[in-house]
């Protein structure tokens, strides 16, 4: 039934776009002069300089200055966290047990979420998203294309990471565990530990919980652990090492201090929003961070994060912009919204970069993205346009 | 007169000696805000004040000026912030939701690195603040960012020699509580009233003494306080979000005669005209998204445009830590981006709150007799690309980008954040 229903889809007209760019950021070679890309049945047809490209008949043609891949978002809560920010919009953290990894994202999200309009407008096209930072293990993340108004529409990854959190952040309320960093870790060896005994020998009896992070020890997932301070980072890293687990480091602010550790573990990095307030675990964080990570070359995309309150959600394209204003290049900059993101999330086969078979997801923008006067004039999702709500 | 006193006044012997050298910086785009732009200007200060800006033709130097060349950068008016809480200041406590009584003068860590933060941002006049949990939460502070050891360094005094501040207040979600606090928005206009009534009272009980001091009430340091934003020497600033709420403050300040600023104003774009009418100024956040509250939601980047254009007045801040101080360019950049025109965007970050503050005549641009507050920067204010290099407060450098010290405020970094608070949660929930 579902492939009848997408076939019909496919048949739609206008599922043929063309796109002309003044300069044209592939993120797979030399930026393109005076360029054409040609987008087809949602996958990127041809890309080339206008003079050499013709545009078929029955294309629709849309033109701007500066034409990007679409910008990824390597790490937000947007849909299960909503605009509003009450408790009936914010899904992100279940504080009722510390561990819960079973939590899946595309159980909670909502892909009508005002945000997510939000973010699009600013060219962003796929966002990494789902269980955020607050306990200890908050649930799964999904990534998700910024349209489509069900999440079945959306999704591209419906079980992307599993999310943890050390530090400050994951210390539970009262006198309930865990209560102290010592605790934290304690905890989360001894569920590997049953994780990986579940991994050797599945038991009759299907346990969600511990499925999950079989999968985790098994490799087939990412382990996301959001942590600031060194010392954490450090513990991080020792946990990782000790389970053979795919790590993901998120947001650390004292990643400059750590950086050779970081290096020597192989694991990448989803840095911190660059506009973050620097406070508690936060406190040593740096806008050149970025620049450092780069030069040492560790693997890192940026992020619009997690706001408890206003700004609900900051906008990646903004972040990377004070990037490239303290020490990464133009080009530095907008590859860790596009195709490094892509890489770090494992979907670089299907966007992050204007080639020939992948998404046409691509971002129209009428001067330099990462000016604050600049505007996005044009999204394509899927090599569909999607207008502003 | 006065002024020049004000100036000596807790300050060392040797600061005063260095400012009768005269500066005089060449060869850079002037921003002057007060009129157009000099692509290729001269600013000359001298004892903490502007003697002359303007097209070199134009320009006396004086004999023996110490010469900055600021080829290839901008110079422009130092930025005022009208709305910030930056030094870890209070106010109201939880017991009562209208307090008039507390002051942010009797709270302010000017130690905090948050100030220094403030500088590498370009702000050389701040707005300090107590937060916005409270119908009433206290006495601000208007601060110059000197680099002061304590708040007395830092002070502005008005005419009459008082420390110039005004009043903060809010409505809306943040003030709502348990009792003795409001539940609803009718109970906290109802309280507002209430107090205000008091001291119209209180007000006319004194006047009636004539002076008689067995006729005077006693003292009370809150109706002091209220008596003063009845008379108008004391502004209000209002944080308000909502329209209705934007529209509850038009009626009060109408109903006292108190002069107000809205604050934040979210839904603002959706009463311009009646904002206009009421020729009541607003001071805007602009933020990277809409919501993070229910009376947020339709926040927009269009709001500083759309205000200027129905006749307000439109001032930014940066309500710093809910936006931190060294983006507060940014705001002005973003709100063009919404439609606002460059020079009122520009306007907006100096001179509008200056207006807002009361400070016209002192700050907000570069123009002879004004302070020299100034900023330089490596290019253009609107463009993401630029740094803050250099902030000047009444003729002194107070922070320099290419000093290792000050980098690390600027950008951040181990050690940035020494001298600030640990938690940022209550703060957030006060704004």
């Amino acid at each position: 039934m579902r492939i009848v229903l997408f076939a019909a889809l496919c048949s739609v007209a206008s599922a043929q776009v063309a796109v002309r760019g003044d300069l044209i950021y592939t993120m797979a070679g030399a930026p393109i002069r005076d360029g054409v890309v040609l987008a087809r049945d949602g996958k990127i047809e041809r890309i080339g300089p206008a003079a050499q490209t013709a545009i078929p008949a029955g294309y629709k043609t849309l033109q701007a200055k500066i034409v990007t891949p679409g910008l990824i978002d390597a790490h937000s809560v947007i849909g299960l966290s909503g605009y509003l920010n009450q408790p009936t919009d914010q899904d992100q953290v279940e504080k009722s047990a510390p561990i819960q990894p079973e939590l899946r994202a595309i159980d909670s999200y909502d892909a009508r979420e005002r945000l997510i309009d939000w973010v699009r407008s600013f060219g962003v096209t796929t966002i990494h998203t789902g269980h955020g930072p607050g306990v200890l293990i908050s649930g799964q993340t999904m990534i998700a294309k910024t349209t489509g108004d069900t999440v079945e529409k959306a999704t591209i990854v419906p079980a992307a990471m599993v999310a943890a959190t050390l530090g400050n952040a994951a210390r539970a309320d009262a006198n309930k565990a865990p209560g102290t960093r010592s605790k934290m870790i304690a905890m989360l060896r001894a569920e590997l530990i049953k994780a990986q005994e579940y991994a050797a020998k599945p038991p009759e009896v299907r346990d969600l919980r511990t499925e999950t992070l079989a999968s985790i020890v098994k490799r087939q997932m990412p382990l996301m652990v959001t942590v600031n301070k060194a010392n954490d980072i450090v513990s991080a890293i020792r946990l990782g090492k000790e389970f053979n687990l795919r790590l993901v480091l998120d947001d650390v602010a004292d990643a400059h201090l750590v950086l050779e550790e970081i290096k020597a573990s192989g694991y990448p990095v989803i840095l911190h929003p660059t506009m973050q307030r620097s406070s508690g675990d936060t406190e040593n964080l740096s806008m050149e961070t970025a620049a450092k990570l780069r030069a040492a070359g560790i693997p890192f995309a940026l992020q619009s994060g997690f706001e408890s309150y206003v700004p609900k959600t900051r906008v990646a394209l903004f972040e990377a912009a004070i990037a490239a204003a303290n020490g990464l290049t133009f080009e530095q900059a907008l590859s860790s919204i596009t195709i490094d993101a892509a890489r770090i999330l494992g979907i670089e086969k299907r966007v992050g970069s204007i080639e020939i078979g992948k998404d046409a997801d691509l971002a129209l923008y009428d001067g330099d993205p990462f000016e604050y006067t600049t505007h996005c004039v044009g999204v394509v999702i899927n090599g569909k346009q999607i207008p502003n709500p | 007169m006065f002024r020049r006193s004000a100036l000596i006044v807790g300050c060392a012997a040797g600061w005063v000696f260095a400012q009768q050298v005269p500066l005089a910086f060449t060869g850079g785009r002037i921003i002057p805000i007060a009129g157009p732009e000099i692509p290729d200007g001269v600013l000359v200060v001298q004892n903490g004040k502007i003697v002359a800006v303007g097209a070199p033709g134009s320009v006396q130097i004086p004999n023996g000026a110490e010469r900055h060349d600021v080829r290839g950068k901008i110079v422009m008016a130092g930025l005022v912030d009208s709305h910030s809480h930056i030094g870890s200041a209070d106010g109201a406590d939880s017991t009562a939701p209208i307090q008039p009584d507390v002051r942010v003068l009797d709270s302010l860590d000017v130690r905090d690195s948050r100030l220094q933060k403030a500088q590498a941002g370009g702000i050389t006049t701040v707005n300090v603040m107590p937060g916005s949990g409270h119908l009433l939460s206290g006495q601000t502070i208007y601060l110059k960012l000197r680099d002061g050891r304590v708040v007395d360094d830092l002070l502005i005094r008005n005419p009459d020699g008082s420390i110039a501040g005004a009043m903060k207040m809010a409505n809306g979600t943040n003030s709502r509580r348990a009792p003795p606090f409001p539940g609803t928005r009718a109970k906290s206009a109802a309280l507002v009233r209430e107090q205000f009534v008091k001291a119209q009272e209180y007000r006319d009980k004194v006047a009636k003494a004539g002076g008689d001091a067995s006729k005077l009430p006693p003292r009370d340091l809150r109706m002091e306080a209220l008596v003063e934003v009845l008379n108008g020497k004391r502004k209000v600033q209002y944080h308000t979000h909502q329209h209705n709420d934007i529209l509850t403050v038009l009626r009060l300040a109408d109903e006292f005669k108190f002069r107000v600023v809205l604050h934040h104003a979210s839904d603002a774009w959706k009463v311009a005209d009646e904002i206009a009418k009421a020729k009541v100024p607003v001071s805007l956040i602009v933020i990277d998204s809409p919501g993070g509250k229910q009376e947020a939601k339709d926040a927009s980047f269009e709001t500083g445009g759309i205000l200027d254009r129905a006749g307000v007045l439109v001032g930014f801040h940066t309500d710093d830590g809910v936006t931190d101080s060294r983006f507060f360019l940014r705001s002005a950049a973003l709100a063009v981006r919404g439609g606002m025109s460059r020079d009122k965007a520009l306007y907006g970050l100096t001179m509008a709150n200056a207006r807002i503050l009361d400070l016209q005549d002192r700050v907000g641009s570069l123009a002879p007799g004004k302070d020299a507050d100034f900023i330089v920067l490596s290019g253009d204010p609107l463009s993401v690309y630029t740094h803050v290099l250099e902030t000047w407060v009444e003729g002194k450098k107070v922070f320099d980008r290419s000093d290792p010290k000050d980098h690390l405020y600027a950008t951040g970094g181990y050690g940035a954040s020494h001298d600030s608070p640990q938690t940022i949660d209550d703060e957030d929930r006060d704004q």
